[in-house]
């Protein structure tokens, strides 16, 4: 005879075994997208990994010698060199025989300004590492200064907004597509708003023999100014206004995208930060800004098929707005 | 056995024997021959490694740096604008105490540009922490080579072998290649003791507080220290092994009679030694060649320089207004000893690529003898037609 146990899914997943690659004791602020990251993408890479990590806010914060956050073998070197480092670590584990994969760290500004170069030849010698770039969008460790990064008309301490600026002049780069132009074989964006995003592509980069890039919006609540408690939801925001698409390319070529259900106005993101909030003053300059920050969000949607009209069946959290395109589970109707 | 051989083809040759795992690099002359001759080597499946051709001397530094740190014996070569790109990896490299060797091709450092050889760039990053060896002829570009990784990996220090641009790498020379088995005999295995390894995880390169921070250091001054004996160990199981003097703190030619001693680095001790023999109606000199100048020997500086009235540092690089870089430490170095009167006559000379002759040490004795340069530093052979018109 045989005990039938009822367990509901909830509870089944909280139960999995999880490796645990980055532990808590580090010193990050509360609400810090970063943390979260790097505690989700070492849980689906397991333990098999060695990261190099960049200058930055989780290099600082997780290991305050003598301790370290760090379950797994780490090294900083300096801002601009962790792709380079990681180069060097794979090229030596291939000399040596050794499978293990490199997983490199860094934030917006060891990514898209300082550490650029690197990351380029990194990508372009075609070394087995999967970069993850968490993208805060400023220099938040030496205090909110303006990256390549910094959404358009986003205040920083470095383009504060006042009587003669509104705040960042210029554009936000756009990492992905210049990354996927080095014909890599896959790189995606995705959000610390959704962790089984995260962890699926981290699965299918890990799965990969050569360079893979991973591009994650992660909150700052003290870079861009929101309560610590908002970060998700400022995150999902990001995604659900187009402001932050989330997609996927293989070889270059786009492949999939997260559709969005329900698009929601960019004012809905940008009210909640105060990185923002100059926009909000009764000012035709300002007005200009948000219908600037609205259309970008429009182009977006429209350059990368983001919208989505047919209900999702699968949705269980309440969520109703996204689920991505070939889900596993896509014609699956319990 | 001898053959005659570019400079930077021996160098290859023997880096291959050494067996390095992973060598990155960028091309910049002077350096450029070395590293066309490793990839040759690589092409031609003589050498077995990772060559990664990487897009700056800044990734090549940092390249070689991970390699290292997971457990590879690692190699790199540069020069020059090179070196000072490298910079800020160099002091890492040395600071997380990563065995590697990297050869400085020497070169001058813009502006004006200049692909000529000077030791501008390696004296430039005298302070990252590495131990600097600067060699006198190919032969010992080759033989300090093979020392290099063995006193790197003993230590846990990196170490720059200099040799001089064009004058070493771009010559040829009757040179004895040591055999693999030499090689594989006086240079063991690498065995990092703090191998990135996911078996055992470490975390290398946090952040380090006022805490801590002083005793790390203390302690890196203190290996550097430690290196003296390894490098004069070096030289005594080399030519145990080999039968050749080669390597060591400094050398000394000496003559009996010899009141003035002149302090040379890099190539130019063989012009010199020359000259010495050639020019007997100049009075007699003490020919001190510094090798190492990382760590700086300052018990053997003070032990040569015994019975010296004058001693006339040559070198070919300086601070601008400061002095002589050499000047200075051999200053410092020797105002601790009991012979402290002696005069201490600083030239910098050389610079750019231009030639030290024959003719170059005459004048240079002359002018001590009469008294034309006095102690302090200047720049020698300036001519003035050549100067630019100040305002």
């Amino acid at each position: 005879m045989t005990t039938v146990e009822t367990i509901n899914c909830r509870e089944l997943r909280e139960q999995q075994p999880r490796f645990q690659g980055f532990v808590a004791g580090h010193r990050a602020c509360a609400g810090c997208g970063a943390a979260i990251i790097g505690r989700v993408v070492l849980e689906a890479t397991g333990p098999d990994v060695i990261v190099a990590n960049a200058t930055g806010c989780l290099e600082v914060f997780s290991t305050a010698w003598p301790q370290s956050s760090w379950r797994v073998p780490w090294m900083h070197s300096v801002f601009e060199n962790a792709a380079a480092v990681a180069s060097g670590i794979e090229a030596a584990l291939k000399a040596q025989g050794r499978d293990s994969k490199v997983v490199v760290f860094g934030g917006d500004g060891g990514t898209f300004d300082i550490g650029f170069q690197t990351l380029s030849g990194m990508l372009e010698r075609f070394h087995n590492v999967l970069y993850v770039c968490y993208d805060n969008e400023a220099y938040m460790n030496t205090g909110i200064q303006r990256s390549s990064s910094t959404p358009h008309a986003a205040a920083t301490t470095t383009s504060p907004a006042g009587k003669a600026r509104m705040g960042k002049r210029h554009l936000k780069k756009d990492i992905v597509s210049i990354v996927a132009a080095h014909h890599i074989p896959y790189a995606a964006t995705t959000s610390v708003a959704y962790l089984s995003d995260i962890k699926r592509k981290v699965r299918r980069a890990m799965a990969i023999d050569g360079p893979t890039f991973l591009h994650i919006h992660s909150p700052c609540p003290l870079g861009w100014g929101h309560e610590s408690n908002l970060s998700i939801e400022v995150a999902r925001l990001a995604v659900e206004t187009g402001l932050f698409p989330i997609i996927e390319l293989e070889r270059g070529h786009q492949v999939g995208c997260m559709p969005i259900r329900n698009i929601k106005p960019v004012t809905d993101y940008l009210k909640l930060q105060k990185r923002f909030q100059h926009l909000f003053a009764d000012d035709p300059k300002a007005r200009e800004e948000l219908e600037h920050l609205q259309a970008l969000a429009d182009y977006n949607i429209e350059r990368f098929g983001l919208r989505e009209d047919k209900p999702d069946n699968n949705d269980s959290s309440g969520l109703n707005v996204i689920h991505r395109q070939q889900s596993r589970t896509e014609n699956w109707n319990p | 056995m001898t053959e005659a051989l570019e400079g930077s083809q021996a160098i290859a040759r023997t880096v291959a024997a050494c067996k390095p795992q992973v060598v990155a690099a960028y091309p910049i002359t002077p350096q450029t021959h070395i590293v066309e001759n490793i990839s040759k080597l690589v092409a031609d499946g003589k050498f077995n490694c990772e060559y990664i051709s990487v897009e700056s001397e800044f990734s090549a530094a940092s390249v070689v740096l991970g390699a290292a740190a997971a457990g590879s014996r690692a190699y790199t070569a540069t020069a020059s604008q090179g070196i000072l790109l490298m910079s800020e990896v160099l002091y890492d490299i040395a600071g997380l105490r990563i065995p590697l060797v990297l050869t400085c091709a020497n070169r001058a450092v813009s502006a004006p540009i200049s692909i000529w050889n000077d030791h501008q760039d390696s004296m430039a990053v005298r302070d990252a922490g590495w131990i600097q060896l600067y060699c006198a002829d190919n032969q010992e570009a080759v033989d300090t080579t093979v020392q290099a990784f063995r006193i790197a990996e003993q230590l846990e220090i990196p170490v720059m072998v200099c040799v001089d641009g064009f004058t070493l790498t771009h010559t040829l020379e009757p040179i004895d290649l040591p055999s693999q088995e030499v090689v594989d005999q006086f240079l063991p295995p690498f065995k990092f003791s703090r191998p990135l390894n996911t078996a055992s995880p470490i975390s290398v390169g946090t952040l380090v507080s006022p805490d801590y921070y002083t005793e790390v250091r203390y302690q890196h001054q203190q290996a550097m220290r430690g290196a003296l004996a390894v490098i004069e160990q070096c030289r005594e199981e080399w030519r145990a092994l080999i039968g050749r003097d080669s390597g060591g703190l400094l050398e000394i030619h000496d003559d009996a009679d010899a009141k003035i001693g002149l302090l040379v680095i890099g190539s130019v001790t063989g012009t010199f030694l020359e000259a010495r023999e050639l020019f007997t109606d100049l009075p007699a000199t003490r020919l001190i060649r510094l090798r190492s100048f990382r760590p700086f020997p300052v018990t053997a500086l003070q032990q040569a320089c015994t019975g010296l009235e004058t001693l006339i540092v040559v070198e070919r690089a300086f601070s601008p207004g400061g002095g002589g870089i050499v000047g200075n430490e051999t200053k410092a170095a020797l105002s601790d000893a009991k012979n402290n009167t002696l005069n201490i006559i600083n030239v910098a000379m050389g610079l750019g690529g231009r030639d030290m002759t024959l003719d170059t040490y005459r004048l240079l004795i002359e002018k001590v003898v009469n008294g034309e340069l006095q102690p302090g530093f200047s720049i020698f052979d300036v001519d003035p037609n050549k100067l630019a018109p100040t305002a």
